[in-house]
């Protein structure tokens, strides 16, 4: 008999006598098939019922090819959502959210998305299967995007673009190139990072380490640290980078930081691998937040970028994105992208549609784009204006001198602000601020007018609480 | 080949900077095309008025045009740019899931009456068998799985991506261009217990060739006594036939027998949302509490993949299904499909026996669903591409999808001419 593979926790264990008990009671099968259906084991059909025929719809059931698998742990991000549902208090703040929401903390359907999917509908395009790589129209404009449609990469058509299921989709199809061309190589991943990564590297069998980024005792980055550690990183590693907006902390490198970076990756030959999910969320400007990713390509290095319209262009659940390989030549660039197609085909033979054609529409028109670029600057202007009024009601509250300027020079949807697990559950527990225990706080769901009370749930979980 | 790990050998300079040119990705060979991709392109780059495409695995009109169903396009005037696209769960739409059980497993099924079907919304049917494989291989790592011969050439690719080991187990008879079922039974016999078996729950690709009735009932039985995993690809369900519950029969003949099943249901072909990546991965588990566990752990293995799955199809199909009105108008759409498919294979045959040819092509109109293993020879086809611009895949698969009243005729004179002589 093939051996059960039963999950590693207690609990599941536990589970298990209940099969063996079912098999004790089940003596009395008749059955209409010479065979014996009692093999022991596992791997046999019994009945509840008395008589077996296949008129009884209910009763029979196979219960052992995968039998004790245990419930797996919960998501600590959802989780977050759900005590926000569950929450009847009236004061409550929901800062898990990884999504936008407006003053009104409303979910927010951008003008252009509207007005491309009317388009789309009054074309009356098919719904054909896209190529593996995706829509032609879509990889174009989304490297143009990311690389600036002037640059040499671009016009040298040395960048494999292959389109994917958002972010994590071009993660893992990166991951997956890696795992298979290069064996044995290891991603260095920030301390802290987004907590999906190392999920997808390790389901992808690629090893991972970390190096260190956030230093909790200047609310702010450890770049010394970060340096010495991807110096100390075998040669050749791929050293995974947020473009911009760098979740969960808020907080980048400066220019000339990235600069430092990029010569200690240079220097140690590693391919620096980007992950660009806030492109023009982060400080408004597409141009601008994706500097970094462009300093790199101007020095003439390979590199792998995953991008995600999520965001940006608030497409979280259409799922789109795309992964980009920076190579010396066009023609390595056609076999690299031929190897990501080979490697997306049996994972879901090629990529939805809608959110491919939504992006194409946007960035493509002109009018469309200048309409999205309007309201990408206000997003982000939304999310600094509450990061300014946060930043003054701690201030003007707190009369210890404490300086909590790190809100303001934090970038993006996210801001860590250096609260430990007890002091971010007092958040929730007291205050009815639902947050991340990592200290994490969405300011995409904070509105301006809750700015005051999470002001005073932050003050008070900071000094008072161990 | 050799994977030369070129990283670790830097010399030379580069006119990019101080890099060397030998780059990271000197080693990186170019992937063998696709076969089924390449016969499309070559059709496209054919300009000859007359060609023919029958490779194309999706439904065209009669007029060789693709096609989006009323009941589709009425459920996106419904949502556009009106909603909010916020994360579906990660096991994806909790509506649409359920509407998707209730074509496969029935209406009145009880084990979604008793929560016992752990189900995720996948990424068409290959996200179903990319999730399950892994699955598997997670669970069940010294489990292998038995593949048909032949089948959809990407199972192949999937379960090996997945590092199981796979087998194959006899299907398509050549001679008769039918069932090989004694052979099949034979492997399914010997096959160790407690094996994973895939099967086409109906319209099997590429052969058409499915087993009948009475057929199943002997595999599930077999399967019973061999304590087999049975895990359903139903990539075809109301296509085949064109009745959903007719085209279902196979799994229901499992389920009545007591079998806990696995399905992969896609919406590509039935629903013509072949783009939209829409489908389902449902395993039935002994309770409730073993259905949640298990969801869990699809879920588990579907976030470091694409961390959830892509909403639009996923409505479309839900409003369609829950919307008496909308339902009854995707099955009329659905049943005009299969009988243009069908009334296409009365069509070629009768054609060719008029054109007075020896050979015996009644399997064209026994097969089921899209394709037609026609039991033409490479070099047949390879006659059929060169001399009559005839496109399909060299395995003799015809895509019946690609065949109009336009061009049956020309397509029976070409099949006649290069079979006359065998």
């Amino acid at each position: 008999m093939a051996s059960i593979v039963v999950s590693l926790s207690p609990a599941s264990m536990a589970d298990a006598p209940s099969v063996r008990h079912h098999l004790k009671e089940n003596t009395k099968v008749k059955t209409n098939d010479s065979s014996s259906f009692l093999r022991g084991g596992y791997g046999n059909a019994f009945v509840k019922s008395k008589s077996f025929s296949r008129f009884s719809m209910v009763a029979a059931v196979n219960v052992s090819h995968f039998e004790g698998i245990s419930m797996a742990p919960p998501d600590p991000i959802l989780g977050v959502s759900e005590a926000f549902r569950a929450s009847t208090n009236e004061m409550k703040l929901n800062l898990g959210v990884g999504a936008y929401r407006t003053e009104e903390l409303q979910p927010y359907v951008l003008n252009v998305v509207e007005k491309a999917e009317m388009l789309m509908l009054e074309r009356g395009e098919n719904k054909e299967y896209l190529p593996i790589e995706g829509l032609a129209a879509f990889n174009k404009v989304t490297a143009e995007l990311l690389f600036g449609v002037d640059n040499p990469v671009i016009k040298q058509q040395r960048v494999a673009t292959v389109q994917s299921l958002s972010g994590t989709g071009s993660l893992r199809l990166a991951a997956a190139l890696i795992e298979r061309y290069f064996p044995g190589a290891k991603v260095l991943i920030s301390s802290p990072s987004w907590g999906n990564h190392k999920n997808i590297f390790n389901d992808a069998r690629v090893p991972w380490s970390e190096y260190r980024y956030y230093d909790p005792k200047t609310v702010g980055l450890d770049f010394e640290g970060m340096i010495a550690d991807i110096k100390a990183a075998p040669e050749g590693s791929f050293i995974l980078l947020h473009g911009c907006a760098h979740n969960p902390t808020g907080i980048d490198p400066t220019p000339e930081q990235w600069e430092n970076i990029a010569d200690v990756v240079q220097e140690k030959n590693h391919i620096p691998f980007f992950d660009v999910a806030y492109q023009g969320f982060a400080s408004g400007s597409l141009d601008a937040d994706a500097s970094s990713v462009r300093l790199f390509a101007a020095r003439g290095m390979e590199l792998m970028v995953a991008q995600s319209y999520s965001k940006n262009l608030g497409l979280y659940a259409e799922r789109i994105g795309a992964i980009n390989v920076v190579c010396p030549s066009a023609d390595a660039a056609a076999r690299v992208k031929s190897q990501l197609k080979r490697l997306a085909r049996p994972m879901y033979s090629n990529p939805p549609v809608h959110g491919a054609r939504i992006v194409a529409n946007v960035v493509g028109e002109p009018d469309l784009f200048n309409e999205w670029r309007k309201e990408m600057e206000m997003m982000a202007g939304r999310i600094k204006s509450v990061r300014q009024k946060l930043y003054d009601s701690l201030t003007a509250k707190d009369q210890s001198g404490k300086d909590w300027s790190f809100i303001l020079k934090q970038i993006g949807m996210f801001s860590y602000t250096g609260l430990n697990k007890s002091q971010s559950e007092n958040m929730t527990n007291k205050w009815h601020v639902f947050m991340t225990k990592d200290g994490r706080i969405s300011l995409a769901g904070l509105s301006s007018a809750k700015c005051e009370h999470l002001a005073d749930a932050i003050i008070d979980s900071f000094y008072n609480v161990v | 080949m050799a994977q030369r790990i070129a990283i670790f050998r830097r010399a030379g300079a580069s006119p990019f900077g101080a890099r060397s040119a030998s780059s990271w990705w000197a080693h990186v060979e170019p992937a063998q095309k696709d076969p089924i991709l390449g016969v499309t392109e070559a059709y496209l780059a054919d300009p000859t008025p007359h060609k023919v495409n029958v490779g194309v695995g999706a439904f065209r009109d009669d007029n060789g045009n693709p096609v989006v169903l009323q009941c589709v396009r009425e459920a996106e005037r419904r949502i556009v740019g009106k909603l909010n696209m916020e994360y579906l769960p990660m096991g994806g739409s909790h509506k649409m899931i359920d509407e998707t059980l209730r074509l496969a497993y029935g209406e009145n099924s009880e084990f979604i009456k008793d929560k016992r079907i752990a189900a995720i919304q996948a990424l068409s049917g290959t996200g179903a068998c990319r999730v399950f494989a892994d699955f598997q291989k997670r669970f069940r790592p010294d489990s292998q799985i038995y593949i048909p011969v032949p089948t959809w050439a990407n199972h192949h690719n999937i379960w090996r991506d997945a590092h199981v080991t796979q087998k194959t187990f006899h299907y398509y008879h050549p001679e008769s261009r039918g069932l090989d079922f004694a052979a099949m039974i034979d492997d399914i016999k010997n096959a160790p217990n407690g094996s994973f078996f895939l099967l086409h729950a109906c319209a099997h690709n590429p052969t058409g060739v499915d087993p009948t009735e009475e057929q199943w009932k002997e595999i599930s039985n077999i399967f019973k006594v061999k304590g087999h995993f049975p895990f359903f690809d139903m990539a075809y369900q109301g296509f085949a036939s064109g009745d959903p519950e007719r085209d279902a029969r196979a799994i229901r003949i499992f389920l009545e027998d007591g079998h806990a099943i696995g399905i992969a249901q896609s919406f590509a072909k039935n629903m013509g949302l072949y783009g939209q990546r829409v489908g389902c991965l449902s395993l039935v588990c002994e309770d409730e509490k073993r259905a949640v566990a298990v969801k869990s752990q699809l879920q588990q293995l579907a976030r470091p993949m694409y961390s959830n799955p892509p909403v639009h199809g996923a409505l479309l199909v839900s409003i369609i299904l829950s919307d008496p009105h909308l339902k009854n108008l995707w099955l009329k759409e659905v049943k005009v499909m299969a009988d243009r498919i069908i009334g296409m294979r009365t069509a070629l045959r009768e054609n060719l026996e008029k054109l007075g040819s020896s050979l015996s092509w009644e399997h064209i109109t026994k097969q089921i669903g899209m394709f037609c293993y026609s039991g033409l020879t490479a070099e047949q086809v390879d006659r059929l591409t060169n001399e009559f611009h005839i496109y399909m895949t060299r395995n003799g698969r015809i895509s019946m999808a690609g065949v109009t009243t336009k061009n049956v005729e020309y397509l029976a004179n070409a099949i006649h001419e290069v079979t006359k002589s065998s």
